[in-house]
């Protein structure tokens, strides 16, 4: 049972977790480990040498989930966590991951996630990862993850990376590397206000016959906050990827967007589209004559944009 | 009743003031069909866009039910139940034809009423519910969703700009029967800028504007002939300076 208000709310944000939940998970609170459970066939143990778990996911599972929350809520505390994920062949899992942060002193928090997937041939993964930040205090909440993807051949992965509030600094690191026939479909949202500095790089390699790869990012940057997006697809064989880069700017705030595409190969198809613009006005007229004032027609064309 | 009393609407361009509309006194009853007709750049969709306060009139006053409106917001006329159907209506990624009609609404619309509205624009409604308002849509498609939004809203005055514009001969043959529907019901104002003869002929009354003048107005009986008429020597406009 959780039972702390604190640890409860930020499971919910992060996780939509309200109490322990079915399957395998791993809760970890202020650095250390807070709650575990393996499954038959999900296996998440300690690691030995550095901090961290590794989450072994036995080749056939069907249908099963993973929550690895993470939550900070003492000031000061910097976060460094290692986990590995490796998927067996033909596996389809659900995971779930995020971090959210309550500081509410003056000293910075700091949760920096290196997670690794290795995701069997003709394997399944769903990952979702939401980031969130609160509390009173003045300390800094930073989150700082590193993704590292290997897709063996025809394995499928969807990665929905969510960061919606409350998070002051964060970089982000994410590669993969694709074997033939693997897609992998990337999808992030990013909303910043206040003085928040918020950057992603990415590089996708499609480096087997057949690899594909959609990259869709949908940042929303208000007040004083800056983002930068570099997102990066490189095709080294007959492949396709698409890159979409979409945002919308307001107040004093500062979006850089950098799509790059590389095509090493003669059959690699390679797309990139970005956009950066203010809300549309004929979208706040629209609703402002379905009786919305303009507050809240540009709370929905966002949360419409973030959805 | 919506009354339109020496309405006037002046943009400062570079050569010199430009009068929109012109000085123009209208009166809209509460059950009244109207069709607002003319050339292009006559200063039709502008007069709609005065009504529903997204332009301002530079002179003259609007009422609605003897409330002076001129000097109220978008959100406020809307929220009187004055409506108007974009001719180009905005595009919006994430929300879905559902989401949208029920914004309209006010509330959360029933999946089968949203159906009937959708199927009354001559859009398969299980299709079409769960997309999104995006640039997946056609323009026909949009344009339909835009019309079907404001048959989801409960209105006393429901402006529709050139509805006809990018629609299908099948869906407009429909579009102009769901018309007749809404006329026969007589429960809303209806205004319809339009250059079609089908929409115009459903109309109780027809306005045409020109050069931000009303030129012509009447019931449909005594207008309609005219316009046919003057069609017939067409492109005389072109001569005005």
């Amino acid at each position: 049972m959780i039972e702390n208000k604190v640890d409860k709310d930020l499971l919910s944000a992060v996780a939509d977790l309200h109490d322990v939940p079915m399957g395998a998970y791993n809760i970890r609170k202020n650095g250390e480990g807070m709650a575990r459970q393996s499954t038959k066939n999900i296996i998440i143990e300690a690691k030995k040498d550095k901090p961290g778990i590794d989450i072994i996911v036995k080749p056939g599972t069907k249908n099963e989930s993973v929550h690895i929350p993470v939550i900070v809520t003492a000031s000061g505390v910097k976060d460094l966590t290692y986990n590995d994920f490796y998927i067996g062949e033909d596996a389809d899992v659900l995971i779930v991951a995020g971090c959210g942060i309550h500081n509410s002193g003056a000293d910075a928090s700091e949760h920096d996630g290196i997670h690794t997937f290795h995701i069997g041939r003709n394997a399944k993964v769903k990952y979702v990862e939401k980031h969130y930040g609160e509390g009173e205090g003045t300390g800094e909440r930073v989150l700082n993850p590193t993704t590292e993807i290997e897709m063996d051949e025809n394995s499928y992965c969807e990665m929905e990376m969510i960061q919606i509030k409350g998070v002051d600094s964060t970089l982000r690191e994410t590669t993969a590397h694709l074997k033939a026939g693997a897609k992998l479909m990337m999808t992030e949202k990013l909303m910043t206000h206040g003085k928040q500095i918020a950057r992603s790089n990415m590089e996708i390699n499609l480096d087997g016959k057949d690899a594909s790869t959609q990259i869709i990012s949908r940042s929303v940057a208000k007040d004083e906050s800056e983002q930068v997006f570099y997102p990066r697809a490189v095709g080294n064989a007959p492949c396709r990827a698409h890159v979409q880069c979409d945002s919308i700017i307001m107040d004093n705030a500062k979006v850089r967007s950098i799509p790059e595409i590389a095509a090493n190969h003669n059959e690699a198809q390679i797309v990139h589209e970005a956009a950066i613009g203010r809300i549309n006005n004929d979208q706040l007229i629209k609703l402002q004559t379905f009786g919305m004032d303009e507050e809240e027609a540009e709370e929905i064309i966002i949360k419409g944009f973030l959805k | 009743m919506l009354e339109l009393k020496n309405v006037s609407f002046r943009v400062d361009g570079q050569k010199g003031t430009l009068e929109i509309i012109d000085n123009i006194n209208l009166t809209i009853n509460d059950d009244d069909f109207v069709v607002i007709t003319g050339p292009n750049g006559g200063g039709k969709s502008t007069l709609a866009k005065l009504i529903m306060g997204i332009e301002k009139p530079t002179s003259g006053q609007i009422l609605f039910n003897g409330i002076d409106i001129t000097d109220m917001s978008i959100t406020e006329r809307a929220k009187l139940g004055l409506g108007y159907a974009f001719q180009q209506p905005p595009r919006f990624k994430g929300i879905t034809v559902r989401r949208l009609l029920s914004l309209a609404h006010g509330s959360e619309l029933p999946e089968d009423l949203c159906c009937s509205y959708l199927t009354n624009v001559g859009l398969c409604s299980k299709e079409y519910l769960n997309r999104e308002v995006d640039s997946s849509l056609s323009g026909g498609e949009v344009k339909r969703v835009e019309i079907a939004s404001i048959m989801a809203r409960e209105l006393k005055v429901a402006i529709f700009d050139e509805p006809e514009a990018g629609i299908d001969l099948w869906s407009f043959t429909m579009l102009v029967e769901t018309f007749k529907v809404m006329k026969n019901k007589r429960n809303q104002a209806i205004v319809l800028i339009s250059h079609q003869e089908r929409i115009m002929s459903v109309a109780d009354k027809i306005v045409v504007i020109a050069n931000g003048k009303i030129r012509e107005e009447g019931s449909r009986d005594e207008v309609f002939p005219k316009l046919l008429g003057e069609f017939d020597g067409a492109c005389n406009f072109r001569n005005k300076a």
